[in-house]
């Protein structure tokens, strides 16, 4: 059976395509060297549109409402400039009510964008421009540790990395978070009030780095502006060791929290990279892999929800669980040395 | 059934579950199909995988190891068919898939409680979650409506409205939203448009939206007159544009489509095509209720003599959309369902938790129990919401109440994965809480949509797979409607078995009763009602029916309709105890 595996590296190339949500221009060139806050590439779309029916309001039909209209097809408008005139002895007009661009000229009617928004996509990571998607965004590779979450709250930023962990359960209070953590990513524990969330935005931070949060705070996360990474899920869960591990004895490092959704079908999940300079390009991380006993396994599912331990045997056929379910499982071997029986659909490799 | 009206095919079925690929294999076995095997895995439409292949081929590689029969090449991983003269391969595939995300939708109608109804309800019968709804009564302006459209980024619009020959102008002013809300969208993720409203307009909505939106669809008009709902067209065109859509979507789907002929089906699809065809074949006017719990969705199957009834609730699925459930149902009423004592904030962090996972199992017996109590409350839900859909001569007479049915046949990985068969029947008995005398069966394989798909390459095969005993027989429930206090006698029951041997019973008010009677023999039950009870026969009414056995038996339901539920915790959990503990444990 193949197995999804959970990246906690310490090293490994990294290549991720970041890209717009609608057609823009992309500001850099293949083999680019990119930093994390660079604009990499912008959009501008509207919000919102006008529709003006000149065939109804002049109360004509369309081929002659047609005639009527003084515009064109991606004509920049300013608010009250004539869009259509009916001509004649008591010539009535229609102007834009609002400044912006004209979509569609036809059928006696104009439609216009209006409320122009731009948006501007950073890199979000440091590393080399690999390919350039026309219009849409770029691939970036770059070295470094890597650590994927479980939930985020859709933004992304970077900077300096802070431990505030001491243990994996170590639950993070807005009466930690002082002004000298202004700027940085906070590697936290348990958030499980409001409070802290609203603190860390006050000083402000670049990031959260959380094992869990309660279930409670996902909207006020939601509102914040600032990253907030999740690598366990909700309640009161510690910090899988791997990824404690791994993530503090990288304090003080330049970090990238990007909290984009997880979204099971395009394969976008929330991750914190960690660039770290190479000699020789580290191997590409694999996605999935067959279960094989030696396997570094973490648990996702309750009553060992969170903890790593080591695949010691994968018996035949399916096995009974506690459940009184029947499925294929593992033999795990627990860090605290215990034994566990796992069905294989609750693994997943750490690797 | 003369073996020569068989066609001699072997037929690999394949169902590619949010959680589960299985792949079952029908073949001839003395004249007649019989189910031979299922095998199953994972499914891979979800990252990292993202791509239903791995998972299929790893279930048809399960399956092989069951049987000992080779389905696909030692060399390329290719399905082998037709099958060869070594007897490896399969003569045909069918297939149905309900993997991938739920269908955004946008619903437009003219009238909101006509055409707007049928076209909710046909989105309903896939797949799919209503994110906005345009008709008459709205009174956004229309380019107010298009941004609308162009917001919710949908896969799907269903547009209906204006009887065959009627309104028409209505129609086009809507078109031209709908047109111009397609143009603005990126190509890639332009919706694709099901039209079944006024026939006239047909070739006019092909041409307007033809252009601009992902695909278009015509189907006859689910509402040709204003008293007259046909929603059957519009379901298969319906499915045929969810399997393009999920072609889009996700990987493998295309091959699979391909392996079966361009058959593929949504398997909600193929599970009401199946049940309105069993109702009409045994003229079921009571009706066959077939209900599915599963990680995408629960659905639900009425067939009334070949009439039918088919929701599909995404919003009901055990697996991803637990964790907008409580937008769905308050915290309490899943709660009601349990047998723990647990608190309100570590039963909801449970949700959330395991949203994250979807295909997770319970390893544990509490997490067994947790996961039971929402799939009762989900189940409970999608019924009561689908029963508003029945025909009206098939609604009960009793508010709050479920109609009697001829059968119920209940599926779904949490429903068949139960610990034991007691607590599959009993899981099903709370949620849908039926009347009446019903015999109840448990498709352990969720073979039914596999048989809807099945029945496009033979008619027989689903019948007689069936009647092969391919599905569990539970037992036949008796109801007890009765107005009693807890403890009041309410039924005596007797079960005089074909050796003359008795059973008998004395049924309190809000107790199981159980009289033994093994699958496949069929016994005389005499229903003694006191107090004016309600056993099936009417309310006061003796009578003696013919039952058939099952994995319970017959099994007296005398809890009440509605089921009463003790609002105190401690006497819900002892009551919840003792009634599972009647089934079996």
């Amino acid at each position: 059976m193949l197995a999804p595996v959970l990246h906690v590296l310490p090293l490994a190339t990294i290549i991720r395509e970041r890209t717009l949500p609608v057609a823009g221009k992309v500001n850099v060139h293949i083999n680019q060297h990119v930093n994390p806050t660079d604009v990499i590439a912008e959009a501008s779309f509207a919000r919102e549109h006008v529709l003006l029916d000149v065939s109804r309001i002049f109360g004509v039909t369309a081929s002659q409402a047609d005639k009527m209209i003084k515009v064109n097809q991606g004509d920049r408008v300013m608010q009250g400039a004539l869009v259509a005139d009916s001509g004649g002895l008591f010539s009535r007009s229609i102007k834009a009510p609002r400044a912006g661009r004209v979509m569609v000229v036809g059928s006696g009617q104009v439609l216009m964008e209006v409320g122009d928004t731009r948006v501007e996509l950073r890199a979000g990571l440091p590393g080399l421009v690999t390919q350039v998607l026309p219009e849409r965004g770029v691939v970036i590779r770059t070295a470094g540790a890597l650590i994927q979450g479980v939930w985020g709250n859709g933004r992304i930023d970077n900077g300096l990395m802070v431990n505030l962990m001491q243990k994996p359960d170590e639950v993070l209070s807005a009466d930690r978070l002082d002004v000298s953590l202004r700027g940085s990513v906070i590697l936290g524990g348990h958030v499980r009030d409001v409070e802290t969330l609203r603190a860390a935005a006050e000083l402000p931070v670049r990031g959260l780095i959380l094992s869990s949060l309660l279930s409670s705070l996902i909207v006020p996360a939601y509102q914040m502006r600032y990253p907030i990474l999740v690598t366990e899920g909700f309640g009161a869960m510690p910090m899988n060791s791997a990824a404690f591990r791994l993530l503090t004895t990288n304090d003080k490092r330049e970090a990238t929290v990007n909290a984009e959704h997880f979204d099971r079908y395009n394969g976008n999940r929330p991750e914190v990279i960690i660039p770290l300079p190479v000699s020789t390009e580290p191997p590409e991380p694999n996605a999935f892999e067959p279960f094989a006993v030696g396997q570094t396994v973490r648990l996702r599912r309750p009553p060992n929800a969170g903890m790593i331990g080591t695949l010691s045997n994968l018996p035949n056929g399916l096995s009974v669980l506690p459940s009184g379910l029947r499925a294929p499982a593992a033999e795990i071997k627990l860090e605290n040395g215990e034994a566990v029986l796992v069905p294989l659909i609750n693994l997943e490799v750490v690797g | 059934m003369p073996a020569s009206l068989v066609q001699n095919e072997s037929i690999l079925a394949i169902d590619v579950g949010a959680a589960v690929t299985r792949a079952v294999l029908f073949d001839v076995v003395e004249g007649e199909y019989r189910f031979v095997a299922s095998g199953q895995a994972p499914s891979t439409a979800e990252t990292p995988f993202k791509d239903i292949g791995m998972g299929v081929r790893e279930a048809i590689t399960n399956l092989q190891n069951i049987t000992g029969s080779t389905l696909l090449g030692e060399h390329d991983n290719n399905l082998i068919a037709p099958a060869q003269p070594d007897g490896s391969g399969v003569d045909a595939v069918v297939a149905t898939i309900s993997a991938g995300p739920a269908v955004k939708t946008v619903v437009v109608g003219l009238l909101s409680d006509v055409s707007v109804q049928s076209a909710r309800r046909l989105a309903e019968s896939t797949y799919s979650r209503v994110v906005d709804t345009l008709d008459l009564s709205d009174h956004r302006k229309p380019d107010q409506q298009m941004d609308g459209i162009v917001r919710s980024r949908p896969d799907l619009i269903v547009l209906a409205g204006g009887t065959d020959g009627g309104a028409s102008r209505s129609i086009q002013k809507m078109l031209e939203a709908i047109g111009l809300a397609c143009y603005l969208m990126p190509l890639e993720k332009r919706p694709m448009v099901l039209y079944a409203g006024n026939q006239k307009l047909a070739s006019e909505v092909k041409d307007l939206l033809g252009g601009h939106a992902g695909k278009v669809e015509v189907s006859y008009n689910i509402r040709p007159s204003l008293e007259t709902e046909d929603l059957d067209p519009g379901r298969h065109e319906l499915a045929l544009l969810m399997t393009k859509l999920r072609e889009r979507q996700i990987k493998g789907v295309e091959e699979l489509n391909l392996w079966t002929a361009g058959n593929l089906l949504p398997t909600a699809y193929a599970q009401g095509r199946i049940i309105r065809f069993l109702s009409k074949l045994y003229e079921s006017t009571r009706g066959l209720l077939c209900v599915n719990v599963g990680a995408s969705a629960t659905s639900v199957a009425a067939g009334f003599s070949g009439e039918l009834t088919l929701g599909v609730y995404p919003q009901y699925g055990m697996g991803e959309n637990l964790a907008g459930l409580l937008q769905e149902t308050e915290i309490d009423d899943i709660m009601r369902w349990l047998q723990l004592d647990v608190s309100q904030n570590m039963f909801r962090e449970y949700l959330f938790q395991k949203s994250l996972y979807p295909s997770s199992i319970p390893a544990t017996k509490d997490e067994q129990a947790l996961a039971q109590a929402i799939a009762r409350q989900v189940l409970y839900l999608a019924v009561r919401k689908a029963q508003k859909d029945f025909p009206a001569h098939a609604r009960s007479m009793r508010e709050g109440v479920m109609p009697p049915f001829d059968l119920i046949i209940g599926g779904g990985g949490v429903v068949s994965d139960g610990t034991s068969l007691g607590q599959s029947l009993l899981l099903l008995l709370d949620a849908i809480q039926p009347t009446g005398i019903i015999p109840i069966l448990l498709d352990q394989n969720n073979l039914l949509p596999m048989l809807g798909a099945a029945a496009s390459r033979s008619h027989y095969l689903p019948v007689q797979v069936i009647e092969s005993g391919a599905f569990i027989g539970l037992g036949t429930v008796v109801s007890v409607i009765a107005s009693a206090n807890y403890g009041d006698q309410v039924l005596r029951a007797k079960l005089t078995y074909g050796d003359g041997t008795e059973a008998r019973a004395e049924v309190k008010f809000g107790g199981l009763e159980i009289l033994p009677l093994p699958n496949g023999q069929s016994a005389r039950l005499s229903l003694q009602p006191l107090h004016r009870a309600d056993a099936g026969l009417g309310a006061g009414k003796s009578g003696v029916v013919t039952v058939t056995g099952g994995a319970l038996g017959v099994v007296i339901d005398a809890r009440g309709r509605p089921l009463q539920i003790p609002s105190d915790p401690v006497r819900r959990r002892e009551l919840m105890k003792r009634w599972s503990y009647a089934v079996g444990g």
